[in-house]
């Protein structure tokens, strides 16, 4: 059975939360500009507990099960970063307040500046892109905005593996500049001739996702970077695959010249069921100038008595706001949390377990799902969900079988080079044990597949709901429902 | 290490599996000259003292828990009933990835219905989206709609120099590569009437803020006529809190109605993360940008929702795509529909009303001292703006120290005719104690 809607609850003249009076004298409401109907429902507080706790449990989540989407890092969440978050100083300080009085938030802002400044081997950061796709419009900004400033206006390309996420080329085409495809060779790398081919005094960039999306650390790294540079152009860096160079590699030391991260997969900020990330971007000594702000620095050095005073700066030529104040600041404090807690030695160690793992579990499937590029590969990797002598099944049924055994499918049909592809990111907080377990799922999954393909297509059988009718939902489109008083019927449960 | 389970015997089983001797091993195809960086980060600390540095950074910070505030300009200290947070903290909800497989994602994709539901009935628009990242961003993407809807054929924007400075910041950021002109902010005295004079058949868009960002609140219906007849939308940018109280865009015949939902059950969190709410009229649906959730029936015929029309997104599109945004702001828009169930019909007008009546009270307190005065001409809602006979860096400095308060916004850096200007606040966190306060604060420093 599913649960009523909000408004099914409702009741004409429940009172909700109760509120002080006022207590100062009224003043008469603006004429002609009060509503008539306030179309909101009357719930007591504990319907409102009740319904939305019912709703939390048809919700597949980190805290209640594997969850190894690939591409999304979905790493544990520890619970102090909830806490920190919600320190009163944190929780309840105001973006304008006089920056003298918010001198805590802007030290530990400067320190998550700092340190992602030397994780990645950027010399400028900004904190305030509001996640991985904002990071990157940001970035392709700053990359215009540097060539424009040489007077380099041909520059109008940017270069984009057919590999990468589609953000990449969405971010590219708003920032109104151009974007090519670029072909993979078959090794999964970018392919160097055709690269080659394109490289000229219009290019102003390339958008590189290394790892890319097939897991794979890009053999050519060094070549296709020089090869940008060669010809004038900028690389910008993906880091939404960043969990696996912690400690690693720093993308700046490659020559990346501007990077996004994605504090909410890397640096175990939660998913929220879709947000809100946090997408800082880092940038080279040329670049650092270009950076939306405003950025943290240093005002007054302090010395053994005095902490120093940090200040909120504009940056001299910078492309501007990308948003209102100063970024997902909530998200920055878990990430600081999380960052103190690994610590130097932490970073390389989450990479390592979280390739680590990723190997293990390619290395217990490939024998039952085809890896088509078959390597030692970094925190991910790409099977098929597909078998020559299984031709009805589809990635797509393994995925909704999947569930049955309590497991969140991997990431299907992306990237989109790979035929019915299953994108596996297990990340380092996943013990042994849970990888044997999905292990033994996936085995028996393609015996099944083999032997009862009927029992795949109608996964999955043991989910709150069955599976959706996706078809009828474009084709009617109803987005929401509205309460009786306005003439339609509320939708009945 | 903290929050990695393997044992060492654990380390062995799985180097051997994969057919490896270390952990080094598997990085042979990172250029050996830049592998394995000695990264200058402190060294790792416990939770117990994480926290106890965290808390003394947090006290290091005045807030509005422990000092008033008169501060708004789009982030407000609104009462946040106990049980929004509480459904927050349920792992379900903030642990989850974006909505992909519906069948174990109905808690996520029927919270966001109802949240696309309750934004839609607030405003009286036909479609919201699952969120977007703040209103700023929102405002943003609504010209990108607006440029689309025209097939990048109109290349005008109007906005309002009473929308938001940070959000007409982030629509040029946004714009700058797009060739597009912006009009309209340049004269502080552009009203509707003078924004109604810059429309031609090259705007797009025209774009007003309700309350402004001076608080003022008024009629858009002939601004939205005049748009209509040359062709452009009318985007208006709420503060959704206020619509407890005020008619609802949509009797002005907005197009796209945006705004920040922040005062909806969201803390100022030094101003992020916020949400962006993104509606608009049905036939501009396949032009907007985010996600969108839908209602349909499951295999056994039972209702289900998932996401859809995702043919608009970057995933699918890739640079034909309406927007390349990918996370929102989710967890954000489950806070405010909870805030609003919660809150309800009554609570909300409650709320409204509360910053209208103690808004008013401190405006007419302070309308009486000497050397001050009210700008704003005729209805605001919560905000309004007071010249000082002194620089309002003086005057707030004077009210930490003497009242105790954080003092308005000084609107001299965004505004150089408003120089000795401050943008006040009132919600329904402000006593009437601290409102006098203020006053007598503001009394106080004019003579000193």
């Amino acid at each position: 059975m599913s649960e009523p809607l909000i408004y099914d609850l409702s009741a004409p003249g429940r009172p909700g939360v109760p509120l002080p009076a006022p207590d100062v004298p009224l003043t008469a409401l603006p004429k002609g500009l009060v509503r008539k109907e306030l179309p909101l429902p009357e719930l007591s507080e504990l319907d409102v507990v009740r319904h939305f706790v019912r709703l939390s449990h048809l919700n597949h989540s980190i805290d209640t099960g594997f969850y190894p989407l690939g591409s999304c890092t979905m790493k544990y969440n520890p619970k102090v970063n909830e806490d920190a978050a919600r320190l009163p100083g944190f929780a309840f300080s105001h973006p304008l307040q006089d920056p003298e009085t918010a001198q805590g938030n802007l030290a530990l802002m400067y320190s998550v500046q700092e340190w992602l400044k030397e994780i990645g081997g950027f010399e400028g950061m900004s904190l305030q892109p509001a996640a991985g796709a904002h990071g990157e419009l940001t970035g392709i900004l700053i990359i215009r905005a540097y060539h424009r400033s040489r007077g380099d206006l041909r520059r109008t390309k940017i270069l984009i593996p057919n590999s990468a996420h589609g953000t990449n080329p969405a971010s590219t085409a708003m920032s109104g500049m151009e974007v090519v495809e670029l072909p993979s060779d078959d090794r999964g790398n970018v392919d160097l001739q055709a690269l080659r081919a394109v490289c000229d005094d219009t290019v102003a960039g390339l958008m590189l996702t290394n790892p890319n999306t097939l897991g794979l650390f890009e053999e050519h790294v060094q070549e296709v970077v020089d090869q940008i540079h060669a010809c004038g152009g900028l690389v910008y860096g993906d880091g939404a695959n960043m969990n696996a160079l912690l400690g690693v590699v720093r993308p700046g030391d490659l020559g990346i010249d501007v990077m996004h991260y994605n504090l909410h997969k890397t640096f175990s900020t939660p998913h929220g069921g879709g947000g809100p990330g946090s997408g800082p971007v880092g940038v080279s000594q040329a670049l650092v100038d270009f950076l939306p702000g405003p950025i943290v620095e240093v005002i007054e050095v302090g010395d053994e008595d005095e902490a120093p005073l940090f200040g909120l700066v504009m940056p001299k030529n910078t492309i501007g706001r990308v948003k209102s104040f100063h970024g997902h600041f909530g998200m920055l404090v878990r990430a600081y949390a999380y960052i103190r807690m690994q610590g130097k030695q932490g970073m390389r160690a989450i990479a390592d377990h979280a390739v680590l793992n990723a190997n293990y579990l390619r290395a217990k499937l490939r024998d039952t799902y085809h890896v088509p590029y078959d390597r030692i590969c970094m925190h991910e990797f790409v099977a098929e969900g597909r078998w020559a002598d299984a031709p009805d099944i589809r990635a797509l049924d393994v995925a909704k079988r999947l569930m049955d055994f309590g497991f969140h499918p991997p990431t299907n049909y992306f990237p989109l080079i790979v035929h019915e592809a299953l994108m596996i990111e297990p990340t380092e907080t996943e013990s042994l044990q849970v990888l044997d377990a999905f292990t033994e799922a996936m085995v028996k999954i393609a015996g099944e597949a083999h032997t009862d393909p009927q029992l795949l297509h109608d996964a999955p059988h043991h989910t709150p709901v069955g599976r959706l009718d996706e078809v009828k939902a474009a084709k009617d489109l109803v987005l929401c429902c509205r309460p009786a008083e306005l003439g339609e019927p509320a939708k009945k449960s | 290490m903290a929050y990695i389970p393997h044992t060492e015997d654990d380390r062995r089983t799985m180097l051997k599996a994969v057919g490896v001797r270390s952990l080094d091993d598997l990085y042979q195809a990172v250029p050996a000259a830049v592998r394995f960086p000695d990264l200058d980060l402190p060294e790792a600390v416990s939770e117990l003292e994480v926290m106890e540095e965290l808390q003394a950074l947090s006290e290091a910070n005045l807030d509005a828990r422990h000092t008033a505030c008169f501060l708004g300009a789009g982030a407000y200290n609104h009462f946040v009933p106990s049980v929004v947070d509480h459904i927050l903290l349920r792992g379900e909800f903030y642990t989850a990835y974006t909505p992909y497989q519906p069948e174990i994602s109905q808690g996520t994709l029927q919270a966001i219905f109802e949240y696309q539901s309750l934004i839609c009935n607030l405003t009286g628009m036909d479609v919201s989206n699952a969120s977007h990242y703040d209103g700023a961003t929102a405002l943003a993407e609504a010209v990108i709609l607006a440029f689309n809807h025209h097939r990048g054929k109109r290349t005008k924007v109007i906005l309002s120099p009473g929308v938001h400075p940070h959000y007409r910041g982030t629509v040029r950021t946004y714009m700058q590569g797009m060739g597009l002109t912006l009009a309209g902010d340049e004269a502080l005295g552009n009203d509707s009437a003078g924004l109604a004079g810059l429309l031609d058949a090259d705007t797009m868009m025209v774009a007003v803020q309700y309350p402004d960002f001076f608080g003022r609140i008024e009629d858009f219906t002939a601004l939205g006529k005049a748009a209509h007849a040359v062709g452009a939308l009318l985007c208006v940018c709420v503060n959704p809190l206020a619509l407890g109280l005020l008619k609802p865009p949509v009797e002005f015949d907005a197009d796209v109605v945006v705004g920040d939902g922040q005062p909806l059950g969201i803390p100022m969190s030094f101003g992020g993360p916020s949400l962006g709410h993104f509606t608009v009229r049905k036939e501009f649906v396949r032009k907007m940008a985010g996600r969108l959730v839908g209602e349909t029936v499951d295999s056994h015929g039972e209702r289900g929702f998932v996401l859809t029309l995702s043919t608009r997104e970057q995933h699918i599109k890739r640079e034909k795509a309406t927007s390349n945004i990918c996370t929102n702001v989710a967890l954000m828009a489950l806070a405010s529909a909870v805030y609003l169930s919660v809150m309800g019909k009554q609570g909300l007008r409650q709320v409204a009303e509360l910053c209208y009546h103690k808004a008013h009270y401190a405006a007419e307190q302070i309308r009486g001292l000497k050397g001050y005065s009210v700008w704003n001409r005729g209805d605001f809602f919560h905000e309004f703006v007071v010249r000082c006979p002194r620089p309002v860096a003086e005057i707030n400095r004077f009210l930490l120290e003497e009242c105790d308060s954080l003092g308005g916004y000084d609107l001299g850096g965004d505004y150089p005719e408003l120089k000795d200007h401050m943008l006040i606040a009132v919600t329904e966190m402000n006593s009437k104690e601290q409102i006098d306060d203020l006053v007598a604060g503001l009394k106080e420093v004019a003579h000193v």
